[in-house]
């Protein structure tokens, strides 16, 4: 056990400058990762499908591809894999981790950008680098589509006002005659810069065992 | 008024001010005079018959309302004044100035040789706070509000009974133990109304803002249990452990039950405006009673009549804001705001006069002890307390916001009526003098100085929110994202359980409690209404002063739709070059074109609905306008797809103009006139899309002139169609159905 123990360790050590969890969260989350798996190397779509609790979510659909898209991966790779092993599910989940109080602001800015690429990319689906109409309507669609019936039209609308505003405020004279082609990154910095993502956008990593809670295919 | 007040800047604060001291000298006077009796009233019994009084002076009869009048008079003159002289007011807060003048009123009542009035504890207790606690939980931001739920119950609870104990324990020595500690239970809870008062002047961010406020909020319960408990001990003369524990207990009950009591009204109330379509005039009634009575029945137990105000209001607003009509709300909110606002400027100006009323024990060591022993246990709570809280919190609060929740510990007029409620003994002058220093102290110090520090840490301030409709969208999408990686990661967190409570609202709440179609409406449609709602009130508001973004730009919906075939169809708006030659040409020949222009827009026909618009003014408009535009302007309108119609509410000023940029116009100007292009427009909805564009042109060309004086039941159809297909998501034929946004 101990060689085993300094060996997982160094392995994690990896792991954790990669994607800065403590061991215990790379341990608790490497649980979880086999639990999914079923105790297998790798998880495709169909063992993240199988969660109970996702199946209530409206956009259910890109969270799992977010798992299985390359680019967030930060290795400038595009494509989106079939199976992930646990590295790239760590570095997938690290997109959530908090700030702490020693972030530095220079490091809160990096985190921000990181963060909100995580979404842009959700949004992009064909990789293009911008999000345009069409994407975004498919967006707010999916947003919309465990809300109750209203139809296409509202989604549309609601996507049509949004796209509106971005290309208002970031590009605001803009000839007759030009179009504009979608959001990019720049713009979608720019309009949720507001929401200071790298405060919102995490989850609380347990440092504690979880495996005693209920979850998994298993239950709930 | 106040615009023209401005304008004769010089003359304006002269009168203002010959207006205040003129009424602070008719109060004095009204205040002090008690022996004005009616003389005829006495001739009058000894049956001598006199002449008949043609003009008699009757001031008993009416004196308690006419001295109310003017109390409120005075106050709200005070508080006009203070802003048109904008120098003061930027260095002193409100609060102070209006203490100040309550000194000056005293002062003046004193020296007139009459009684001035102290704050009665149950005027303050059942009149003057409830407006303003209510204001301040009905409009509570609920998201920052239960994302720092925690840390809020800790300062509150925890941090209030540090204070209590540490100052009552180190007065021990002036009086009895039990004494100090009522003293310090009424010293150590941070006060609602002074913290609105100062923190709305300087608007720090939301985070720091919530956490003071919150805690000013919640810490009544601590502060009832306690006073309470240690006026009955204090009578008794010793405490033991099983009053302790009884005490405790005592708190569950008081602060559950508060909220439990304000739960149950607030549902009453959203219930009860499920019904009111029919007397929509009543509507805001409801919620000011319901709250009310939430208040007072919890004030019956002694439970936290704050934190019952509070529940209910938080309780009943997501579901009676579903239910009333547009202008009920508005009601709702300016009536709450008014009220909170004078009961405000009343409670400081009553504390200035009870200061210089009341009778005083000044007892130079005990005041300053006192006032030193605040700002310690002050300081040394909340750095203790967040020492621990920061290990549970995700979002650190860093040295700063420690500051100025520290500085932010504002006493006020609640901690001012809780002596002044103490039975009389030697003991209350001396601990309502020291109140009262406590009070002065920290309302004028920290509160004039907290703004130059704000500036001078460069703390995060307010951030402008505009309502932007993709920081909603994406707020959404983030809920739901992180709930999505909750479950993956297989644990429970904040999310998930709010995930379950949204779910378990939309699936039974809202379905008993909001009225029709809108209990399954999904929160992103009714952002995405309200927003609309709130830019058509801004510009028929503003007429030509309207600055948003989305006009100031020239981006339209022509720059988003995709190029191609679609677009020789869909053109649904003009761009900003085209506006400007007709503007040009218009100018020439109608006066106050950009202004008419701006509030001739779809939300001139929604008229009926947003009636808290000036009908008349605009009916008047839209009369000229029609006859001056029937002669220049044509309109050949195109047909147009469903986003466009709706999007124009963004760039309303464009919807007037509908033709096509790929046929280029020959030269003169065309422009359409509201009028027919409503009915295409929502003729449109109703059918199908593929219009000929000839149709609308026949159409409008032949009724130019018929039009002018445009029936006004068919302009109220259409604008009825028009808003009903605008606010709601999908096209309906049934206008029948009163959709909840039209009054």
């Amino acid at each position: 056990m101990g060689a085993s123990q300094t060996r997982s360790e160094h392995k994690y050590q990896d792991l954790m400058d990669k994607t800065g969890f403590s061991v215990e969260q790379i341990k608790n989350l490497h649980k979880r990762f086999e639990q999914l798996s079923g105790n297998e190397e790798t998880i495709s779509r169909e063992n993240l499908e199988n969660i109970p609790a996702l199946a209530n979510n409206p956009i259910r659909r890109q969270i799992i591809g977010a798992f299985f898209d390359k680019r967030n991966q930060h290795q400038n790779e595009v494509g989106s894999f079939e199976e992930i092993g646990f590295e790239q599910f760590l570095m997938v989940m690290s997109h959530f981790r908090p700030p702490t109080l020693k972030t530095t602001e220079e490091e809160r800015e990096t985190m921000r950008k990181e963060k909100l690429r995580f979404l842009f990319n959700m949004h992009d689906t064909d990789n293009d680098g911008t999000i345009t109409l069409e994407e975004y309507r498919k967006a707010v669609e999916e947003l919309l589509s465990k809300s109750g019936a209203i139809g296409q039209e509202g989604a549309k609308a609601i996507a049509d006002a949004a796209m509106l505003e971005v290309a208002s405020t970031n590009v605001p004279h803009m000839a007759p005659d030009d179009f504009y082609e979608g959001i990019t990154f720049e713009h979608f910095e720019q309009i949720l810069k507001g929401l200071e993502m790298e405060s919102r956008m995490h989850i609380r990593f347990l440092d504690v065992d979880t495996t005693t809670m209920r979850c998994g295919r298993s239950t709930s | 008024m106040a615009v023209l007040r401005l304008t004769r800047s010089s003359s304006g604060p002269r009168l203002t001010e010959f207006i205040c001291v003129l009424l602070l000298v008719l109060v004095s006077v009204a205040s002090a005079s008690r022996d004005v009796d009616d003389p005829h009233h006495q001739t009058n019994s000894t049956g001598h018959k006199k002449a008949f009084p043609v003009l008699s002076f009757h001031y008993e009869e009416v004196k308690k309302p006419l001295e109310i009048s003017l109390w409120i008079l005075l106050a709200l003159l005070m508080k006009l004044g203070f802003h048109i002289i904008p120098r003061v007011s930027n260095v002193v807060p409100e609060s102070c100035l209006l203490i100040f003048v309550g000194l000056l009123v005293g002062g003046i009542i004193k020296a007139i040789g009459g009684e001035a009035p102290g704050l009665d504890a149950k005027l303050f207790f059942y009149y003057l706070l409830p407006p303003i606690i209510l204001d301040a939980g009905y409009f509570l931001p609920i998201r920052p509000f239960t994302e720092n739920l925690g840390t809020i119950l800790v300062f509150a609870v925890v941090g209030t009974l540090w204070n209590a104990f540490f100052i009552g324990g180190m007065m021990y020595g002036v009086v009895d133990l039990l004494s100090c500690l009522l003293f310090g239970s009424i010293i150590s809870a941070v006060d609602p109304v002074a913290v609105l008062a100062v923190f709305e002047e300087i608007h720090i961010n939301e985070l720091l803002h919530i956490l003071v406020f919150g805690e000013s909020l919640l810490n009544d319960a601590v502060t009832v249990v306690l006073y309470h408990l240690f006026k009955e001990f204090a009578h008794a003369g010793t405490v033991t452990v099983a009053d302790a524990f009884l005490g405790v207990v005592c708190f569950f009950v008081v602060s559950l039950g508060g909220i439990m009591v304000g739960a149950i009204y607030g549902i009453l109330g959203a219930f009860t405006s499920r019904f009111t379509a029919h007397t929509r005039v009543i509507e805001p009634l409801f919620v000011f009673l319901y709250s009310y009575m939430a208040y007072l029945s919890a004030e019956v137990f002694h439970l936290s009549g704050i934190m019952s105000l509070i529940a209910c209001g938080v309780v009943m607003r997501p579901y009676v804001e579903a239910n009333i009509s547009h202008k009920s709300y508005t009601t709702i909110k300016y009536f709450l705001k008014m009220w909170s606002s004078v009961s405000e400027t009343l409670i400081f100006i009553f504390l200035g006069v009870s200061t210089v009323a009341g009778p005083h024990a000044w007892n130079w060591t005990f005041v300053i002890v006192t006032v030193i022993l605040c700002l310690v246990s002050r300081v040394l709570g909340v750095i203790g307390l967040t020492y621990i809280i920061n290990k549970f919190r995700i979002v650190k609060l860093t040295k700063k916001d420690q500051f100025i929740v520290a500085y932010g510990g504002l006493r006020g007029a609640i901690a001012f009526s809780l002596g002044f409620l103490l039975t009389d003994s030697d003991m209350k002058n001396l601990f309502l003098t020291a109140i009262i220093t406590v009070i002065f102290f920290t309302v004028f110090v920290q509160g004039m100085t907290i703004r130059p520090l704000v500036e001078l840490l460069a703390v995060k301030k307010k951030k402008e929110s505009k309502g932007s409709i993709n920081e909603e969208i994406h707020t959404q999408f983030l809920d739901h994202l992180l709930t999505g990686i909750e479950d993956i990661c297989g644990h429970y967190g904040h999310h998930h359980w709010k995930d379950k409570l949204n779910r378990f609202n939309k699936a039974y709440v809202k379905r008993w409690l909001i009225r029709g179609e809108r209990s399954t409406e999904p929160q992103l449609i009714s952002f995405y209404n309200k927003m609309e709602m709130k830019q058509a009130m801004m510009l028929v508001e503003s007429g030509s002063a309207a600055k948003l973004p989305t006009i100031v730009s020239s981006v339209s919906m022509q720059n988003i739709q995709t190029k191609g075939p679609a677009r020789r169809r869909a053109i649904p708006s003009i761009s900003k070059s085209r506006e400007e030659e007709i503007r040009k040409i218009l100018r020439a020949n109608l006066q106050k074109t950009r202004q008419r222009l701006r509030s001739y827009s779809r939300h001139d026909l929604l008229i009926d609905p947003f009636e808290d618009v000036s009908e008349v003014r605009f009916r008047k408009q839209r009369v000229e306008m029609e006859r001056r535009m029937s002669h220049y302007l044509t309109v050949p309108a195109k047909s147009q797809e469903t986003p466009p119609v709706r999007k124009v509410c963004f760039e309303s000023e464009h919807q007037i103009y509908t033709y096509d940029d790929s046929e280029s116009p020959r030269g003169s100007a065309q422009a359409s006139r509201p009028h027919p292009s409503s009915p295409d427009a929502v003729s449109l909805l109703d059918e199908s899309p593929q219009r000929p564009s000839q149709r609308g042109a026949l159409r409008t060309r032949g009724d130019a002139e018929v039009r002018a004086k445009a029936p006004d039941d068919k302009e109220e159809q259409d604008q009825l169609k028009l808003s009903r297909c605008l606010s709601d998501p999908g096209p309906k034929k049934d206008e029948e159905e009163d959709g909840s946004f039209l009054s």
